[in-house]
């Protein structure tokens, strides 16, 4: 597991570099975007569910929001035309498509049928969480240390939206 | 930015105090009774914004006060952050592994580190939400002056 996420990760840091060096916005917002998916991929990988939907929901939010805002404000760069470049990139997309789909059946079929969620997680917390954790209170004991990373994204959630609240209003004041 | 009259103060101080005890009780028993780092944490930051509100303060040292606050925030989340680490050379040599002993259940030394998580988030949530306080107190002064 540690392979695929150190692959994971140089994935992740050579997007970034290709987001910053990138020479129109459109790509350097989808080279963020794989930034952000293999975030969501790594904490999935790593069993912090909870912050793996919240990083999907934001990140998907986020980035139909710049790319809306690109789209309208540099319409005129991107006339479509129709030649070999953008065939193979039209042919790709059916070919991604359909990968998608099967992947996606074979993803479902291994599913717990409609109703009747999985408890292979719940169990273990139910019947180790005390004997694990040493701890009375359970709800402190599954945040802190079965679900640690999940509180430690808490805590830097926290700690961004400080640091964004600094900066903005410094930005003003000093207006 | 004045302070408010002396019946209000004398309240202030004496209900900040309690409301500052009872967050630090909420923080430090996190592991025992219902609550944690992140309740008592926005406890003990309401006790500093109560004070603040009631007794006014400078504008000078209102600035001095957020570049604390500020400071020991970034401290708490990197406290954590070694806290975290050190479990990857203890024992089973995963994050956030659980390496002190567990100790006796019910006692307010047990649970291994996971008081310690408790104190740092703590104080981490309190100086973050005194800081953005602070900050927009200071935004209003700067732009009144």
């Amino acid at each position: 597991m540690e392979l695929l996420l150190s692959f994971i990760i140089g994935f992740m840091v050579i997007a970034a570099v290709i987001a910053i060096k990138a020479r129109d916005l459109l790509s350097a917002i989808i080279a963020q975007g794989f930034v952000g998916y293999g975030l969501v991929i790594c904490f999935l990988l790593l069993r912090a569910p909870d912050l793996a939907i919240v990083q999907i929901v934001v990140e998907t939010m986020t980035l139909v929001i710049m790319v809306a805002i690109v789209l309208d404000s540099s319409r005129e760069e991107l006339q479509i035309r129709f030649d070999a470049r953008q065939a193979f990139t039209m042919v790709s997309a059916l070919i991604f498509m359909f990968l998608f789909i099967l992947f996606f059946r074979q993803a479902t079929a291994s599913l717990s049928p409609f109703g009747e969620a999985s408890l292979r997680m719940s169990e273990a917390y139910i019947y180790g969480a005390y004997e694990q954790t040493g701890s009375l209170n359970l709800v402190t004991g599954i945040l802190f240390d079965f679900r640690g990373y999940d509180t430690l994204g808490e805590a830097t959630v926290l700690f961004t939206a400080v640091m964004g609240v600094l900066t903005i209003i410094r930005l003003r004041g000093k207006k | 930015m004045q302070g408010l009259s002396i019946i209000v103060k004398k309240v202030a101080q004496i209900m900040s105090a309690l409301i500052f005890i009872y967050g630090a009780y909420i923080i430090t028993h996190g592991h025992l009774t219902p609550g944690g780092g992140f309740a008592g944490g926005a406890l003990v930051a309401g006790a500093f914004m109560l004070l603040i509100l009631s007794f006014g303060a400078r504008f000078l040292a209102l600035k001095r006060e957020k570049e604390g606050s500020s400071f020991i925030e970034s401290l708490a989340v990197l406290l954590v952050l070694c806290l975290a680490t050190g479990g990857l050379f203890v024992g089973s040599l995963t994050f956030f592994h659980n390496y002190l002993p567990l100790g006796q259940a019910g006692h307010l030394v047990s649970a291994g580190l996971i008081p310690l998580y408790n104190i740092f988030i703590g104080i981490e949530v309190a100086a973050a939400l005194l800081s953005i306080f602070l900050v927009l107190i200071i935004y209003k002064e700067e732009i009144s002056l």
